[in-house]
């Protein structure tokens, strides 16, 4: 009985919670991963990118709210996140054609795009705060929980509560859909394929008769959808804070680079790792030994490896591991 | 003289800008954004050796900063005696356990090979050296924080004159960037910002969370002072009597005494925060001249031309013998030395030490604005970006809310529009420095003041 309390245990605390947060780092790093392998720049304007496209999803939302549009259990923002999108990927190219373009045309350097790219982050960032303001929002409403602490204690006799919460559930389901429907496009469709072979061999892409122009246009539809939904999905399951979107963008770029920066796949998987390891050496496993250790050998501290405020240094340290030793990535992306 | 006339006209038209301030707003905020503006000037010339001479990116620039300030406190507090007794012998014995480690890790990198047994071994040494650490350490930290949590509840300083934090902030700058240098230094552009990007947070994250050495986002306040304290001027019969001096104009005109006295005050208390900010800005402007005739000197020695030689096509610097990945590090390292003596500056003006305010739009990414408007290459260039993107960063709050006047002139003051444009104000800045940024970019890549080398 112990031991289930001890596996319940975990997985309520860790294991349900990194995997929605790896969810929303996932698809943040594949947003970046591919801005990275098509259009070949480190775009620093990501977190804010993704605070943009959750600005437009929380100013949809209380639109049908106020109209008395809802889902029921479901949050409004779902029904607010299409719209969301195609405001965002507007955004996207406006951007794109008064901005990068220029650089990209005359082949600058990828260190010069980035220059530019935080030129495009201090003018989102103040675009974001202009219309919605600096403070937290939240913008969740319907069902919260799926189960929740007290309810499965009394159903399973447990000791231990398991909750799940509605976000987090919506966050790995959508995460999945999404991610599967882009590697579906990347690896079965024409287009998808073609936008690998640019990243791979622009030259050779060029040669063989693969259209440039619409595969910029399409890196940053896909980008705009990947950011408006990580967005959105991050902000429904905690909050919206501008801030701390901008905060976001270190623990994407950790994942994308942990990943293997240029390899989408990687960059999925890498913001499981990021997710896992931090919570995995800031949790506090006092708990858990009290179940799984006889009484007289019981903790007496919290047996946490690293205090909770240190949970972003953690994802750095594991990039600066990963730089050190296999620059290319975990899962083999961009030679460095 | 002809060849510098636009460097002098930029520099007049930034002074009078400043002065403009004084005259119609008043002259301790002209001063006080001076004194910034100098800081920023020392932070610019640290980036600008590192971006413009050698084509290095760093990101961490806060890191640095804070580390510079970490330094001011560090020399200019205090010891904390019952701290020490608490648990200093258990911090120092940590502190010689680590570096018990990076000698053993050294040793095991020499003596080894190359190969998987060594990873192992070495990755052992450090998981091990960690445990240790942190059970010798954490009833020294726990003692430490106890002691007084409200007042010191940390270790304390040397007690020094904080001037001397200036070098010593450039000396703990100049270590990390040596250690973050051989690990970085190897990745391509990119990578490097993004990776200095996130050790500067790891330091940040330090600095917040290690109480003991800190105070952490307790902060700490009441830094010793360079300067006199206002409230110790206004009471010293000399600088009454300068005051009076120099405002005798005005005080001839009031003739009732009890007045002309109530005057006089009002002008010593003025006067007297003029007068202290005008002390930093004395300090200040010495280092500023002293770092722009050093990095003068350098940029148009032969170890410049080098440096510029191994910028513009490496491998060629490289096939030609110089030592390519030496000069990095060695440059990288003085640039962020440059960045700590300003963070030191920063916290000597202040005054106060707090971990919570180093975020990296204000310490990294306005500083690369400055680099880049102001002319990356140039230190006269970097130094103007310094004062004019801290200047624009300053009044962009007062200019916002002049256009949104301007442009919601015909609207009813209570207007939903309009109110909320004018609570938005303050966010004004970050967009006038991304259109700044973009713009310069765009359509003069080299900066107001570009890079000019002239083969004397």
């Amino acid at each position: 009985m112990d031991l289930v309390n001890a596996i319940i245990l975990l997985l309520n605390y860790i294991f349900v919670p990194a995997l929605a947060y790896g969810s929303q780092l996932a698809l943040g790093a594949i947003f970046v991963t591919l801005i990275y392998g098509i259009l070949r720049f480190a775009n620093f304007a990501t977190g804010d990118m993704m605070s943009f496209g959750t600005m437009f999803t929380i100013l949809f939302t209380w639109y049908f709210q106020s109209l008395g549009i809802s889902l029921g259990v479901l949050p409004t923002a779902l029904l607010a996140i299409p719209f969301a999108i195609i405001f965002m990927i507007g955004y996207m190219l406006l951007i794109d054609k008064f901005v990068f373009k220029y650089y990209r045309v005359n082949k600058s350097p990828p260190v010069q795009l980035a220059m530019v790219s935080i030129g495009v982050m201090f003018v989102t960032q103040a675009v974001v705060r202009i219309i919605i303001g600096p403070s937290d929002r939240r913008f969740f409403d319907g069902e919260k929980f799926i189960i929740k602490a007290g309810e499965f204690k009394e159903m399973t006799g447990l000791n231990e509560g398991l909750a799940i919460k509605s976000t987090q559930v919506l966050t790995i389901i959508v995460t999945m859909a999404l991610v599967s429907a882009l590697f579906w496009f990347l690896n079965k469709t024409k287009t998808g394929k073609s936008m690998r072979a640019y990243s791979d061999n622009e030259d050779l892409a060029l040669l063989s008769g693969i259209d440039p122009k619409k595969i910029v246009m399409i890196t940053w539809i896909i980008a705009g959808i990947l950011a408006t939904i990580g967005g959105a999905l991050y902000g429904l399951d905690k909050s919206f804070k501008p801030f701390t979107y901008f905060n976001n963008m270190l623990p994407i770029f950790a994942a994308a680079i942990v990943g293997g920066i240029g390899n989408p796949f990687g960059a999925f998987l890498g913001g499981y790792v990021i997710a896992f390891s931090e919570i995995l050496l800031t949790y506090a496993y006092r708990k858990f030994f009290m179940y799984v250790l006889p009484e007289t050998m019981e903790p007496d501290g919290l047996v946490q490896l690293l205090s909770t405020d240190y949970k972003f240094a953690v994802s750095f340290s594991i990039l600066v591991i990963v730089l050190l030793y296999r620059p290319s990535g975990i899962f083999k992306g961009k030679i460095l | 003289m002809r060849k510098n006339l636009n460097v002098i006209a930029a520099y007049s038209i930034m002074m009078g800008l400043i002065i403009l301030v004084g005259i119609f707003q008043s002259w301790n905020i002209a001063l006080s954004i001076f004194n910034l503006c100098l800081i920023s000037a020392v932070m610019t010339m640290g980036a600008n050796i590192q971006w413009g001479y050698a084509g290095l990116i760093n990101f961490g620039i806060m890191g640095y900063t804070a580390l510079g300030g970490l330094a001011a406190v560090l020399i200019s507090v205090n010891p904390v005696q019952e701290a020490w007794s608490a648990g200093g012998s258990n911090i120092l014995f940590s502190l010689f356990l680590i570096i018990g480690m990076v000698v053993a890790v050294r040793y095991v990198l020499k003596k080894y090979e190359n190969s998987k047994i060594r990873t192992y071994i070495i990755a052992t040494i450090i998981i091990l050296g960690i445990i240790t650490i942190r059970f010798v350490s954490e009833p020294g930290i726990e003692a430490i924080e106890e002691v007084d949590p409200a007042k010191t509840g940390f270790l304390g300083g040397l007690g020094l004159p904080i001037i001397f934090s200036w070098i010593v902030g450039a000396l703990f700058a100049g270590g990390l960037a040596f250690v973050i240098g051989k690990v970085a230094l190897g990745l391509r552009a990119d990578y490097l910002a993004i990776a200095t990007l996130l050790i500067s947070e790891i330091v940040i994250a330090i600095i917040k969370h290690e109480d003991w050495l800190t105070r952490g986002v307790k902060n700490v306040i009441g830094l010793k002072r360079p300067a006199p304290y206002e409230v110790n001027l206004q009471q010293t019969d000399w600088f009454i009597n300068l005051v009076e001096k120099f405002k005798s104009s005005k005080l001839n005109l009031i003739s009732d005494i009890t007045e002309r006295q109530a005057a006089l005050n009002q002008f010593v208390i003025e006067g007297s925060s003029v007068f202290v900010k005008l002390c930093y800005s004395g300090l200040f402007l010495v280092v500023v001249i002293i770092l722009l005739i050093l990095t003068q000197k350098a940029l148009y020695s032969p170890w410049g031309r080098m440096m510029r030689a191994i910028r513009d096509n490496e491998e060629a610097a490289n096939a030609m013998g110089k030592n390519v990945v030496k000069q990095h590090l060695l440059i990288f390292v003085l640039g962020s030395a440059i960045v700590g003596i300003a963070g030191a500056m920063l916290v000597t003006q202040d005054g106060l030490f707090t971990p919570g305010s180093y975020r990296p739009m204000r310490y990294t990414f306005l500083i690369w604005v400055m680099v880049i408007v102001g002319g990356s290459g140039n230190n006269f260039g970097a130094i103007l970006g310094g004062f004019a993107v801290w200047f624009l960063w300053i009044e962009a709050a007062p200019i916002g809310l002049y256009l949104v006047n301007l442009t919601t002139a015909g609207l009813d003051d209570t207007h939903f529009l309009k109110v909320h444009l004018i609570e938005s104000v303050p966010y004004f800045r970050f967009l006038m420095m991304g259109i700044g940024l973009l713009l310069i970019m765009r359509y003069r890549p080299k900066g107001i003041l570009p890079e000019k080398i002239e083969i004397k």
